[in-house]
């Protein structure tokens, strides 16, 4: 449990110099599995929230982790700031994988911030503003001189100006986005390298959202931040991200740009998700038949399969790979920049690649 | 917007120098930093306390009786408290020499419950803060290890818990009788063994409260934060227990005077003090309800809900003070 010599403080910030393909932070094979509760009927087993996971983010680039609730968006975000010790593979972070001993945890938590979806209950109702920004740096530093002038630049910084109007405020007495600003002001004071949001807008209203969002972008510009976004809003994904990775039941299923993925979808459960949305201009809305699966039985072949449009149209049959589909996982997407997708369908005319067409079928 | 972050980005590095000279030249260590900050809030603290009128009242009364509890050597001569020493005739009624009449053996009720508070209230005091400290201190490690210490922190909850329970179980009296019957005879030790006695309740109840606190976000963005076990309890679980440790205080001081009482009448207290509890105990036995000596049996009584009431007033105002959403609401 010894920790490494070297002081967070002391090492270089990968700060936007140069189209760096390295990854800041990544899952290699995440996996995590819960042993399943007494409740009546539930049946037993594990459920597999994440189940083999590679994910990369690098610096100053902004990721969207997308799906549906329950695929476990959340779960991976909490193994990333490693409040959750993976049961399968590990988490690295500037090419070290992470370690779980208490100081080596504060270390990684002084470079790695998080911003929950509920800003209300993220704030200590006891603390008022002040406090709770200048948490982060109480817990690293203790008390410094310049501690008030810190946690004024946070809060301007995260745009509650003037700062001073805020500092002695308590949360019940800010709107929903003066908390949420709050929360990132006390992630930013410690000058984080990546920002870890779980569905950071959830909560607010849709003008705040947008201010939010905003705010985010202005802090990649101008600091060179990384996040990790999760969220179930493809909208969201599509303003703010530079690339989205889709989950499906515990697994990345879709991975690419904004633009690959969400202009030309591959996988039909990407394909599905977009199509309902209000604007999805062309083409039929595909809804989804079926239950949400259950993480604790997850099915044999593809794990998409029992809910998938094209398989059950028939398409998957013409292309003859309807027994893959059913009886072959396709393999854990690996990490990186590259456009990748699970699906053998897609993968039906090439292996890896996708028909950059094949977003025009229905 | 950018033009604004720009420039506080421009800020930070140099933010050194402005903090020196904005805090008025001198450079400040962060230990007088803190200093400052606390006796801020303490300030703060006491202008939210004086706004509540009946926390006010409550903390009048309370020093009016600790102060009379202080100078009792003063206001009562003690040679006139001893059986031999009486000044004045059995039972006598109340009158404008003994305004609250005389006991059996002639004594002055109101100088006996002068001379009483100062036990009662000692062991009051004393012995709520021994099991409130007790009490939080085994509730709150016991909740914030069972919530989120892992494999090894359930181990510690458990077995804390089981303590606390063994200790739940046992009949009160009885653990305090025999602790008072083992231990050294004294005030110290009906202390002790009203302490020892009354925390069990109170740990159960913080520990239930720190467990509704370990659940909310704001516990794990403080471990995400970097936070550790001390930094959770200190910072977020022990502020959001407060009002329930201070309701419980508040009803332990009436207890535990009770309970002193009810070990002197069982002959395990200090015969040679004068408490409230005991001067009931005498009324009692003497008879005092059979022959109607009302003023040797109702005043001791008041006294001990007085006390009680101004500590209820007094944690009532606390709470409000301490609870942002209660003082607005006021």
């Amino acid at each position: 449990m010894s920790t490494t010599e070297t002081d967070p403080r002391d090492a270089p910030r990968a700060s936007g110099g140069g189209e760096a393909p390295e990854p800041i932070l990544s899952a290699r094979g995440v996996e995590v599995a819960f042993a399943a509760g007494f409740a009546p009927g539930g049946g037993k087993g594990t459920a597999r929230a994440v189940d083999g996971v590679n994910l990369d983010v690098s610096a100053g680039e902004i990721v969207a982790l997308v799906g549906e609730s329950g695929c476990g968006k959340t779960t991976l975000a909490r193994v990333l700031l490693g409040l959750e010790r993976p049961t399968g593979g590990v988490v690295v972070f500037e090419g070290r994988p992470m370690r779980y001993g208490s100081r080596d945890l504060r270390a990684y938590r002084r470079r790695v911030q998080l911003v929950q979806q509920d800003p209300t209950g993220s704030l200590n109702p006891r603390r008022t503003v002040y406090e709770s920004v200048a948490e982060g740096l109480r817990i690293h530093e203790g008390t410094t001189a310049d501690e008030a002038e810190r946690v004024a630049g946070a809060l301007s910084g995260a745009g509650l100006r003037p700062p001073e109007r805020f500092l002695a405020r308590y949360p019940h007495e800010l709107s929903g986005g003066q908390r949420q600003r709050v929360v990132i002001a006390g992630a930013l004071v410690l000058d984080p390298e990546v920002l870890v949001a779980d569905e950071p807008v959830a909560s607010l209203d849709a003008s705040v959202r947008g201010e939010i969002l905003r705010l985010l972008l202005d802090l990649r510009d101008e600091l060179g931040l990384s996040a990790l976004v999760a969220t179930h809003d493809l909208g969201l994904a599509w303003n703010i991200a530079d690339r989205v990775a889709v989950m499906y039941l515990g697994r990345v299923v879709e991975l690419g740009t904004v633009e690959e993925v969400l202009a030309a979808p591959a996988h039909p459960y990407t394909r599905a998700l977009l199509s309902v949305l209000p604007d999805a201009g062309e083409g039929e809305p595909v809804v989804l038949a079926g239950e949400p699966p259950d993480p604790k039985q997850v099915p044999p072949g593809c794990r998409f399969h029992p809910r998938c449009p094209v398989l059950a149209s028939g398409e998957a049959e013409r292309a003859g790979v309807a027994d893959l589909c059913r009886t072959v996982d396709p393999a854990v997407l690996g990490g990186g920049a590259e456009r990748r997708v699970a699906c053998h369908w897609a993968a039906a005319d090439g292996t890896g690649r996708v028909r950059a067409e094949a977003g025009g079928a229905g | 917007m950018s033009a604004d972050t720009e420039e506080h980005g421009a800020d930070a590095p140099g933010g050194d120098a402005g903090g020196a000279n904005g805090a008025g030249g001198a450079p400040v260590s962060p230990r007088a930093l803190a200093r400052r900050r606390r006796a801020e809030a303490l300030r703060r603290f006491a202008r939210e306390y004086t706004r509540n009128r009946a926390g006010l009242v409550g903390l009048l009364a309370l020093s009016a009786i600790v102060l009379l509890a202080l100078f009792a050597p003063l206001l009562v001569d003690q040679a006139e408290l001893t059986v031999t020493g009486a000044p004045g005739a059995a039972y006598e009624p109340p009158s404008a020499e003994f305004p609250l009449g005389t006991d059996n053996f002639g004594r002055s009720v109101l100088d006996l419950i002068i001379w009483g508070s100062r036990v009662s209230l000692t062991v009051g005091f004393l012995a709520t803060v021994v099991s409130v400290v007790l009490g939080t201190l085994v509730g709150v490690t016991a909740g914030h290890f069972g919530a989120s210490g892992g494999p090894a922190g359930r181990v510690v909850s458990s077995v804390l818990m089981r303590v606390t329970d063994w200790f739940l179980v046992l009949p009160t009296l009885v653990l305090a009788v025999a602790l008072a019957a083992v231990l050294p005879r004294g005030t110290g030790t009906i202390i002790i063994a009203i302490g020892l006695t009354v925390w069990p309740a109170t740990a159960r109840l913080v520990r239930a409260q720190t467990l509704a606190v370990e659940a909310r976000p704001f516990v794990e963005r403080a471990r995400a934060l970097g936070g550790g076990h001390t930094h959770v309890m200190a910072w977020h679980v022990l502020p959001n227990v407060m009002p329930v440790v201070l309701a419980q205080t508040t009803l332990l001081v009436a207890t535990s005077i009770i309970a002193e009482s009810t070990l002197a009448f069982l002959g395990v207290g200090d015969p040679t003090t004068i408490s409230w509890g005991g001067i009931l105990e005498a009324a009692r036995t003497a008879g005092a309800i059979s022959s109607g000596i009302w003023w040797y049996m109702i005043p001791p009584g008041l006294a001990i809900a007085a006390v009680a009431l101004s500590f209820t007033l007094c944690g009532r105002a606390l709470e409000s003070v301490i609870n942002p959403r209660l003082r607005e609401q006021r």
